[in-house]
């Protein structure tokens, strides 16, 4: 046996308290000392194992958190040398413009539409997915891969489906007599294509989560209730949902930040220039990267975006927690 | 219904026929009747199935659009399937974009990114968990908020930093923003949370120190955990867009995902939707592979949270 050997010394040392039995002055004395020691040490192994970890957020998340905050107080663009302090400014334009309201309802719409749509349909699968008929396995897999394939593929693919002269969309309308909206033209279609979109990719998501929420709900209340004669919509209304509670509001607060942080890929290569799709993640990216290089501002909307995110958090954890204070 | 005039009577039966013949016929019999066949087929297959079409009818048309020649693009009578079957399509897709320099890319960002970030939240969650310090739970805090900060957020000050650095149109330019991890560092701290004291214990009996408690016990039993990060970490870096796109626009550093929303720009006639389809084919297709082989860790990494 080497253990002996391979001890470290520290194991020793960290406990002077236990070698002898001094007076007690003496032995807080060496316990602080030890403790000040066992301190230190702890701290210089701490940031060896997570220091890199902290440094990298820091530089990489928090500085330009700060940095941000800084530039929107800018008039700056990207490339330029000179940028003048016009101080609340490029918020006061955010808040009040056309063109800044503009972004406020596009988000609106987005977010609404992806998040109801995604979160109606996931639900609706997962009711389906949690009978127990086989191949259901396979289904749920198959439901939930859009979620992790490339945003820039699945919106390449989907350009192929809208396309107003050889999409699959087109002639799968024309069958019906419906006329196809002006896809890539119409502002509002565009709107409305990215969120079918953006549901498609995300709705499997969704349904995992509330199959998950569905299977824990116990067998023995839903039993009961079919004895007593409730009917399957009765039943879904008045157990499963009320038990769901938690989870449609998990789902709630995960798909708007989602649906306002994720869809960027899918937005960008659909509608380059943003025409009618203009959520706020988009404009950020415009402002800065578009054709405008408008800097400051661009700052200032992601400054507003990461509040906002923020506050929506926040809200949860505070929800999260009186759940837990009164169950 | 009658319901409008007689109240309900929830406890009468109200189809005591059925329910006689049910209880009388053996219990295998039941669920090959024809109104249990009917009802599985209206609630259960039925809505599965048009929800499988909706999510894999997308997926068929392209792969199979891919391999279809131009004319069998710009028909007015599409097909489902190719008749006449090609490969042109990929050839185009390697002519306009560098394809294998492209596809190293984005495998070398994705490996060497997805590695470090899985290094970096093993050990950063080791030392939250198993190292005390004072004021551990506040740069807990810290990482939860980083959780929270979307790329674009700190898209523009991480470009001038990466210029500054010289990092515009190199591959460690692309990876080094993105290194600093926080979700695997949460997930892997959930997880070591709740291993048991006493696996720890004997081994410092034993005199082992963090590294060896680390790496001999931690990693091992968290396995699991770590596929978990390490699978979500992968698809993520295979995908990543935003930040590739703007610190790179030579066509040799781009990755697979900027590469082709720079083919899209190209290609932008009705004709051309065959070679974005090959190129769709080339980004997803790899990610699906690895989805449906090791779907189970995935789905949990992404759901976490949610499912307590």
């Amino acid at each position: 046996m080497t253990t002996t050997e391979s001890r470290p010394a520290h194991v020793v040392q960290d406990r002077p308290e236990a070698s002898a039995p001094p007076d007690d002055a003496q032995l807080a004395a060496a316990r602080k000392k030890a403790h000040r020691r066992k301190n230190s040490k702890n701290w210089s192994l701490f940031l060896l194992f997570a220091g890199p970890n902290i440094l990298l957020i820091l530089a990489f998340i928090y500085y330009p958190l700060a940095m941000n905050m800084y530039f929107s107080s800018l008039d700056w663009r990207l490339g330029a040398p000179r940028a003048d302090p016009v101080g609340l400014a490029n918020y006061e334009r955010f808040f009040t413009s056309p063109s800044g309201l503009e972004v406020w309802r596009v988000t609106g719409i987005f977010t609404a539409g992806a998040v109801l749509g995604s979160m109606i349909l996931g639900l609706l699968i997962a009711l389906v997915l949690n009978k127990k008929i086989p191949g259901r396995t396979f289904a749920r897999t198959a439901v939930f891969s859009p979620y992790v394939l490339s945003g820039v593929g699945v919106a390449l693919v989907w350009m192929f489906i809208f396309d107003p002269q050889r999409g699959a969309l087109m002639f799968i309308l024309d069958r019906f007599g419906i006329e196809a909206p002006q896809w890539f033209l119409d502002p509002d279609a565009n709107l409305l294509m990215v969120i079918i979109v953006y549901v498609w990719k995300n709705l499997g998501y969704c349904a995992v989560v509330f199959l998950a929420g569905l299977q824990s709900i116990p067998k023995d209340l839903l039993e009961s209730a079919t004895i007593d004669r409730a009917g399957p919509v009765r039943r879904f209304f008045s157990i499963v949902l009320p038990l769901l509670t938690p989870t449609v509001f998990f789902l709630l607060v995960t798909n708007i930040i989602f649906s306002m942080t994720n869809a960027f890929d899918i937005l960008r290569v659909m509608t380059p220039t943003g025409n009618g799709t203009n959520t706020i993640i988009f404009e950020i990216y415009l402002q800065s990267f578009g054709q405008f290089n408008r800097a400051g501002y661009s700052a200032a909307i992601a400054v507003v975006l990461f509040f906002t995110l923020f506050i929506i958090t926040a809200v949860q954890l505070r929800f999260v927690e009186r759940k837990v204070h009164y169950q | 219904m009658s319901t409008t005039t007689t109240p309900p009577q929830p406890w009468a039966d109200p189809k005591p026929a059925r329910r006689a013949k049910r209880r009388s016929s053996p219990e295998w019999t039941k669920a090959f009747s024809p109104r249990n066949l009917a009802d599985t087929m209206l609630t259960g297959y039925l809505p599965i199935l048009i929800a499988l079409i909706i999510i894999v009818l997308p997926l068929v048309w392209m792969v199979s659009s891919s391999f279809k020649p131009v004319n069998e693009i710009v028909t007015l009578t599409p097909q489902l399937l190719p008749q006449d079957a090609t490969t042109e399509n990929y050839v185009t897709v390697d002519r306009r974009i560098p394809l294998m320099t492209v596809l190293q890319n984005s495998v070398i960002v994705t490996s060497v990114g997805s590695i470090i970030k899985v290094l970096l939240a093993i050990t950063t969650a080791y030392a939250l968990v198993f190292i005390r310090v004072p004021g551990a739970n506040l740069i807990f805090l810290g990482i939860l908020v980083a959780l929270m900060v979307p790329p674009e957020v700190s898209m523009l000050p991480n470009f001038m930093t990466i210029e500054a650095l010289g990092g515009r149109n190199t591959l460690w330019g692309i990876i080094l923003p993105g290194l600093g991890t926080a979700f695997g560092t949460f997930l892997l701290r959930q997880h070591f949370k709740s291993l048991p004291k006493e696996l720890f214990e004997a081994a410092e009996l034993d005199g082992a120190g963090h590294f060896r408690k680390l790496f001999q016990i931690a990693v091992p039993v968290s396995l699991p955990a770590i596929s978990t990060v390490s699978l979500v970490t992968i698809v993520n870096e295979w995908n990543s867009f935003l930040w590739p796109l703007i610190i790179t626009d030579s066509r040799d550093r781009m990755t697979l995902p900027v590469a082709l929303n720079q083919l899209r720009s190209v290609e932008d006639q009705v004709s051309s939707y065959g070679i974005l389809m090959a190129g769709a084919v080339l980004v997803i297709v790899p990610m699906l592979i690895i989805f449906a082989m090791l779907q189970r860790y995935i789905v949990s990494g992404l759901t976490q949270g949610a499912v307590k």
